[in-house]
């Protein structure tokens, strides 16, 4: 086993009194694509900028490439793509510009960035856009350059932070597509995300990060697993009637969750538990039996939904 | 894609190869190589970046870099000093013409005029606007080579400008002194002075509600008139020479007029107009670099 790419142990992060990252511990492995999993405002971005060695921590131990931030930030940083919450391109330079002035940065010859940005560009399936305006791209086009802007220098880890917030499916499909190919090529993926899909899809391993502690740690098969049973059935009865029949359904299932707009059922067989009900006399508007989810194992372990 | 540059040849080979070998010792290695020419050269990345950037306005940076003095020594330095001199006798503005009195003035403006532009609303961009500091600060550089990288990328600029209307005084034939050409420094001290001073300052600001137009309002426009750039500020009144005394355009005016026509001042006050200016740049320029590892490191 080689040794851990970033090693965090009781990393924590105080602005004031609040405390946005409150101990948390974990550790990477080189090749391994690992997720932090969780809702708005849980720390994952504060975490994710202790770990690309720009935010200095509070208190805890934290190992990068295994050189320690708060000495080595220039060292560590050399070898890390980041791809961050809110595109910070620069919009006063055209397309292909942007990939040259950046790997400038790190100390590369003028020859072999434009040699990269090029090769950048076509995977980024940006080519035709090389000396367009930055602000003439669309959200996924501007997404795919941050990321093609995050591997000029061939980092050994790749940092993303939301990658694909705010894009619609079809631009967000592509996107998992290159961040596939990359996963596939050996990069280290770190990535935070509050779309369950998006982290079943790219991480081997997460952590479920709620209130700025893990609250969960594992494949996104085991956590399901453990924290879920094999299917859901989701019954609505409309918004007015969801509670009140809820206290009917009780030992129908392993297990419910009432929402608003739904009750969650959770049992191996969801089919047979929705002939339960009906059997019972209660005829719910939509009915729809699924697969759990790593939602569902969010909702289990905080009580709450991911997206709210 | 996987040589880099400042790795040098004992480096180890990327892991598009061997990917096995991405063990941490391997990396690290890497990494304490790769670091070494962002860590000696980051602050002249920036300044590439920046004059990149610059490009775009290239024609705006000449155009006015020779349009303005022009209009400014005609109308002032010609114009305007066929009453001045017409009128007031030579006595008045130091035994020179009017012209020559003023060109010196004027030219430290134009440096305080590149300042105002560089080092307000590119600030605010790059911290927040279009947060292009972050995106360096994710890269080896460090937050003190982004101002360093900013300060060295106006300089040049403002040089150029400075030195575009030194030239423009000489044809006016406005530069008696041989040791004019030294103007143009002090119109850069003056100009940097002010400038890392303000640098500071939009640094602190979270957001612009209006504080950096009040900056050109009431802080560069006065400053402009009460330093002694039309007249000598010995025509104020004492009570409102004090404006020129802390004014950075002041003290690079006349260290200007000393080096143009010999403006006779005592050696002490030559000292201290280099002395202040030599000052704000320091404590402008640090206070900047503090603001910047704070911002940039939350």
């Amino acid at each position: 086993m080689p040794a851990p790419v970033i090693v965090a142990r009781d990393l924590v992060k105080r602005y004031g009194e609040f405390a946005a990252v409150d101990g948390i511990s974990f550790e990477v492995a080189p090749g391994e694509s690992f997720g932090l999993l969780g809702p708005n405002g849980a720390g994952k971005s504060t975490t994710m900028r202790m770990v690309g060695a720009v935010s200095t921590r509070t208190s805890g131990e934290l190992s990068i490439l295994g050189l320690d931030p708060d000495a080595f930030g220039p060292e560590i940083r050399s070898q890390l793509g980041v791809v961050p919450q809110s595109d910070n391109l620069d919009t006063e330079l055209r397309v292909r510009e942007n990939l040259l002035v950046y790997g400038r940065y790190f100390g590369l010859s003028g020859k072999l960035v434009a040699k990269r940005a090029d090769e950048l560009l076509a995977f980024a399936q940006l080519e035709e856009k090389g000396k367009a305006k930055v602000d003439s791209l669309s959200g996924g086009m501007k997404r795919r350059l941050t990321i093609a802007r995050a591997l000029i220098n061939d980092p050994s880890v790749l940092l993303l932070d939301e990658p694909t917030t705010g894009l619609d499916p079809q631009a967000r499909h592509i996107l998992w597509d290159r961040l596939f190919r990359l996963k596939e090529e050996g990069t280290t993926l770190l990535l935070t995300t509050h779309y369950m899909d998006e982290a079943e899809q790219l991480c081997d391993r997460l952590v479920v990060v709620d209130k700025g502690a893990i609250m969960a740690e594992g494949t996104p098969a085991e956590l399901i697993r453990r924290y879920s049973s094999r299917e859901v059935l989701e019954v609505r009865f409309g918004s007015d009637r969801n509670v009140e029949v809820a206290e009917r359904l009780s030992g129908i299932g392993e297990r419910a969750e009432v929402l608003p707009d739904r009750i969650l059922i959770y049992s191996d067989n969801g089919e047979a538990e929705l002939e339960r009900i009906t059997d019972a006399g209660l005829h719910p508007i939509t009915s729809l039996v699924r697969r759990s989810s790593l939602e569902d194992v969010f909702l289990r372990l905080t009580g709450r939904s991911l997206i709210e | 894609m996987s040589e880099i540059a400042s790795a040098g040849r004992g480096a180890p080979k990327g892991r598009l190869e061997t990917p096995a070998t991405h063990a941490a010792s391997g990396t690290t290695a890497r990494a304490l190589a790769a670091a070494r020419m962002p860590r000696r050269w980051g602050a002249w990345y920036v300044a590439l970046h920046r004059f990149r950037v610059m490009k775009s306005y290239t024609g705006t940076v000449v155009v006015a870099g020779i349009g303005n003095p022009l209009i400014y020594l005609y109308a002032l330095g010609v114009g305007l000093a066929t009453i001045v001199d017409a009128n007031a006798g030579d006595q008045d503005v130091g035994g020179v013409s009017y012209l020559v009195f003023v060109a010196p003035a004027l030219l430290a403006s134009a440096a305080i005029t590149v300042s105002s532009e560089e080092f307000t609303y590119p600030i605010m961009l790059g911290y927040k606007w279009n947060p292009t500091f972050t995106g360096m600060s994710a890269s080896p550089l460090r937050p003190t080579q982004i101002v360093d990288g900013v300060v060295i990328s106006v300089s040049i600029r403002m040089l150029v400008n400075l030195v575009l209307f030194f030239l423009l005084i000489v044809i006016f034939g406005a530069a008696p002194s041989p040791a004019a050409f030294l103007m143009v420094f002090a119109g850069l001290l003056g100009g940097l002075a002010f400038g890392a001073v303000l640098m500071a300052y939009t640094s602190t600001l979270e957001d612009d509600a209006g504080q950096l137009a009040m900056v050109m309002r009431f802080i560069v426009l006065p400053m402009t008139l009460f330093s002694g750039t039309f007249f000598p500020l010995s025509t104020f009144p004492i009570w409102l020479q004090w404006i020129g005394w802390i004014s950075p355009l002041w003290h690079g005016t006349e260290l200007a007029r000393v080096f143009s026509y010999g403006y006779a001042e005592p050696i002490w006050l030559t000292i201290v107009h280099v002395a202040y200016l030599v000052a704000l740049i320091v404590v402008g320029w640090v206070w900047a670099r503090r603001i910047s590892v704070r911002r940039l490191g939350r």
